[in-house]
């Protein structure tokens, strides 16, 4: 019986201990009116029939050379990484409400906070959240706890990922906040301050600040920082943590202090692609909206004899303690990734994470200097950018991703997915996975794809 | 050894060959928009990394290497077939948004694991997406507010919950706006139905129930339930943390609920991973189907009459509500589950529920005889079981707290302890099926010894666990208070001792 070590002798003396003739009378007390029928599944098989049933189908799944990031990006996971995150004690751990049981899970779950509070230049770090779309729906409901204006009004960028905003309507809706979306720059691919400006007294709440924003663009964060502070608002930075080795870090932006709130999707520090997940999220915050921050959390402390300890503390905001007054529902996180986030973060140490970053803005760079030297191919907006850029074609974007899909490039993501207005949109990013051959591998195609299809 | 990675820190050191060189030019990024100062991460040498994270490891417990018989957590052995056939280069390498065809693969396995789940619930429609069991319970919530929204019936803002809930049942109604309301329990573990019925009503948006209940009983009267909630218009939420216990045998759907969440994490054996990542697929009924979160891989055919799998969008289902994460949930997470029910199927998954039931009545039984109380002596456990240290408190003075650590030195991981809380000091014991009789009969000696302690040698108890050679401990029992008192969360320079 697979997984099950019961033999027939076992079960026999099982039964008689327990006094009952047969296992079906465990079940007596299930009325019989609802027992199901034998259940419709695909039969079972053997480790090696199934073995080649995945190995068939993992095949087929080749993805390519890949330029899209939008919201998931391409780095080189040095193996160490996870040849030691899957160690069955990390694997197959549980929870670590035990803590000395838990020493291992709770003492790298310091690191990864101190790691995560160091890249973002805040106080305090939480143990993960679900991935970085939810992340940023907790951070702002925790934002519009913690401004004391539940009346108020949350601003978001529409330069923040539509998938984040989709999550974001899902998990305020049934809260009754007010959630408004704040246009770009159509030139610049920026947050409109005139826009903004529109908001200027009227009880906001929280603003939301995406650095870089969806379309790689670097927003002037400081000055949109100063604004949102000068109206009372909790600034909630959305980030991505490996362009914290390069670009300011949230608990720096602005005059007063920075971002009380930074979260976004740690996947950049590790995490393979895996077609969406798992991945996690991530959410640091200033000292003083440290109880209002949802997750778990880590603290050092001390048994009887001084020796150093970890455990979990804060606990009277989660649900297993407050209930329905919880900061949040959560409760299962995204644990072994942050394990293999902390050992690839402990690798790459400061220099690593700050020369992966510069090297993918500089790829990038090339990439869009090339891309941009075919005839009909421009940029589509003009702000400094990071890792990511967006492109403007002659022709919508997505026929032309098709095309190059079935020529082994998985080209970018097509813009007008998320802004119909943007339909010959194409946002391009290249890592440091990319050699220079890569580059002109796609420029030359991209070109090939373009001119046959005006020819 | 108590020292972080940081205490090993020396300024210079470097892993070369995991570092990119430097530019040649600056970055074309304005100065301002540039850190200033590097952050703090440690500058150590990939032995180091290893040897570090190698020994963090060692300090765990774990399924691989102890048995956890921690109730309503499911902690059964995470065969390592599914691990390593999930993590196939194809399934990890790929973009969550690269092309359709690039995905087929993985596709088709979603695509019958939603199969599988909507078989295995009862339910017509099922949605993977949801990361954990909270955020399938958000989903099932926030599906059953859409249903009385779009039928303009939005007054009904009342969750029914038992006193003895999960946590996560009242806060997730709390995040989809709502109050909650306790229903209590009578004192043979069932939902008092008389106290249900005076408290339903136009207000009532629906009821989240466990079955087997968070006591280790199957709520009996499930069926007269669901007829009190339907007949006051609300509707039944399935909290699937104890679907271990009767998966295959019973269906959520034909027991009357509208809406289930799997946590996939216990029932079809992921691993937990140190607190995730799991997964909380949902299964609803033909009136919830249209609110299901985004995406639901759909199945169509190509030109050629070829299966065709693609992810639905807010077309196919324009009154979803919504997305929960960024793609489409925890995938890997999710393949494993498709994994273990291949290996498996339906005689396995029965089989499941059978063994594990053994197990919890057999260890109920063993230590009845050794004279420790249980919570429902009259009933069958279920996967589960509850024992109440009441008794042992009041002629010893040692608490269940005290029990679970001194466990601890034992070698076994403690059971689920002060949960629910109408028992005292109690103890929820889940053994699962995996586990082998001869493991059962130890942890039963281990329960005796440590209540011969109690007896003889209380201060024993009250101190455990006491820095002892079993994995995992090293160090005593830790100071909560004083670690919520004065937070110390992230590592300092100031603290290098």
């Amino acid at each position: 019986m697979p997984f099950i070590p019961h033999t027939p002798t076992d079960i026999e003396q099982m039964l008689t201990g327990i006094g009952v003739p047969e296992m079906e009378t465990l079940f007596e007390e299930i009325p019989q009116a609802l027992r199901s029928p034998t259940l419709d599944l695909p039969p079972a098989l053997s480790e090696m029939a199934v073995s080649r049933l995945m190995r068939e189908r993992a095949d087929g799944d080749a993805n390519g050379l890949c330029f899209i990031g939008a919201g998931a990006y391409e780095h080189h996971i040095p193996a160490a990484v996870w040849e030691i995150a899957s160690r069955g004690e990390f694997l197959t751990a549980y929870t670590p409400y035990q803590a000395e049981a838990s020493q291992g899970t709770l003492r790298l779950l310091y690191e990864f906070q101190t790691m995560m509070a160091a890249l973002t230049a805040m106080d305090a770090g939480n143990a993960s959240l679900y991935d970085g779309a939810s992340g940023l729906g907790e951070a702002v409901l925790m934002a519009a706890r913690a401004s004391g204006n539940p009346e108020g009004k949350i601003l978001i960028p529409a330069s923040v990922h539509p998938h984040y905003r989709s999550v974001v309507r899902t998990m305020t809706r049934d809260q009754d906040l007010e959630v408004v979306e704040i246009p770009f720059d159509p030139v610049t691919g920026r947050v409109q301050s005139k826009a903004l400006n529109r908001f200027q007294g009227q009880k906001v709440a929280a603003l939301v600040i995406p650095q870089p924003n969806f379309f790689g663009i670097l927003e002037e964060v400081d000055t949109l920082t100063d604004w949102a502070k000068a109206e009372g608002a909790i600034v909630v930075a959305l980030v991505n943590p490996l362009s914290l080795g390069l670009l300011k870090p949230p608990g720096e932006w602005g005059t007063h202090g920075g971002a009380d709130i930074a979260c976004g999707d740690g996947q950049p520090l590790g995490i393979p692609l895996s077609s969406g997940g798992p991945y996690f999220g991530f959410l640091c915050c200033k000292q003083p909206l440290l109880r209002q921050m949802p997750g778990r959390i880590v603290g050092r402390t001390e048994d009887p004899q001084g020796r150093t300890g970890y455990i979990l503390t804060l606990q009277a905001r989660e649900q297993h303690i407050r209930r329905a007054k919880a900061t949040s529902n959560i409760c299962t996180n995204q644990g072994l990734m942050t394990v293999a986030a902390s050992i690839h973060l402990s690798l790459l140490g400061p220099e690593g994470v700050a020369n992966t970053a510069a090297t993918c803005h500089a790829k990038t760079r090339t990439l869009m200097e090339k891309l941009t030297a075919i005839p009909g191919v421009t940029r589509l907006f003009n702000g400094p950018f990071f890792h990511e850029t967006a492109l403007k074609l002659p022709k919508p974007a997505a026929p032309v991703l098709t095309q190059l899909a079935r020529l082994g490039i998985q080209g970018g993501y097509p813009l007008g997915e998320g802004y119909p207005n943007l339909d010959k949109g194409l946002l391009v990013c290249a890592t440091e996975t990319k050699t220079d051959a890569d580059l002109d591998f796609y420029a030359d195609t991209l070109a090939w794809v373009l001119n046959v299809k005006e020819g | 050894m108590t020292d972080t990675l940081f205490d090993a820190s020396r300024p210079g050191r470097r892993n070369g060959h995991h570092i990119p060189e430097p530019l040649a030019a600056p970055p074309d990024i304005p100065e301002h928009l540039r850190r200033a100062v590097p952050p703090l991460l440690p500058q150590v040498s990939e032995l180091q990394v290893v040897r570090h994270f190698t020994r963090l490891s060692q300090l765990n417990f774990s399924v691989d290497t102890q048995f956890y018989p921690l109730g309503s957590c499911t902690m059964k052995y995470n065969p390592r077939s599914c691990q390593v056939l999930a993590s196939l280069p194809g399934f990890l390498n790929r973009h969550p948004l690269a092309s359709t065809e690039s995905g087929q693969g993985v596709m088709r396995c979603l695509h019958e694991l939603q199969e599988m789940l909507g078989e295995i619930a009862g339910m017509r429609a099922v949605s993977l997406v949801p990361m954990a069991g909270a955020q399938g319970e958000f989903a099932g919530v926030a599906m059953i507010r859409a249903y009385h929204r779009a039928r303009g019936d939005d007054a009904r803002r009342v969750m029914l919950v038992p006193d003895a809930s999960h946590g996560t049942n009242p806060a997730t109604a709390a995040m989809c706006g709502l109050t909650v309301q306790e229903i209590p329990t009578d004192s043979q573990g069932d939902v008092n139905l008389d106290a249900l019925a005076r408290a339903v009503g136009p207000q009532t948006a629906g009821l989240m129930l466990t079955n087997p209940s968070t006591l280790g009983v199957f709520e009996r009267r499930i069926g007269r339930m669901a007829e009190i909630v339907h007949a006051a218009g609300g509707l039944l939420y399935y909290d699937g943390a104890n679907l271990n216990a009767v998966a295959g045998r019973v269906r959520p759907g034909d027991m009357g609920f509208d809406a289930v969440h799997f946590n996939v994490h216990k029932t079809f054996a992921t691993p937990h991973g140190g607190g995730g990542p799991g997964a909380g697929p949902v299964a609803v009924s033909e009136r919830l189907a249209p609110y299901l979160p985004l995406p639901v891989v759909k199945k169509t055919s190509d030109d050629k009459g070829r299966d065709w799998f693609s992810w639905m969008s807010e077309a196919d289902l324009p009154e979803s509500i919504g997305r929960l994460s960024t793609f489409a949930g925890n995938i890997g997470v999710l393949l494993r589950a498709h994994i273990y029910l291949r290996l498996i199927g339906s005689e396995g998954l029965e089989r499941v529920s059978g063994f594990a039931t053994l197990n919890a009545n057999y260890l109920m039984t063993r230590l009845i005889e050794a004279g420790f109380t249980v919570a429902f002596p009259d009933r069958r456990a279920t996967h589960e079981f509850i024992v109440s240290l009441k008794p042992e408190a009041e002629a010893f003075g040692v608490s269940a707290l005290d029990f679970a650590k001194r466990l601890l030195e034992f070698g076994f991981h403690a059971p689920t302890i002060y949960f629910p809380a109408l028992v005292p000091e109690c103890l929820l014991i889940e053994p699962t099926e995996t586990e082998t009789k001869e493991t059962l009969d130890q942890f039963v000696e281990a329960m005796i010894a440590i209540r011969r302690e109690a007896e003889t040698n209380p201060q024993r108890l009250h101190t455990a666990p006491h820095a002892v050679p079993v994995p995992g401990a090293g160090v005593g029992r830790l100071d909560a208070t004083r670690a919520a008192r004065k937070p110390d969360l992230i590592w300092k320079e100031s603290f290098n001792r």
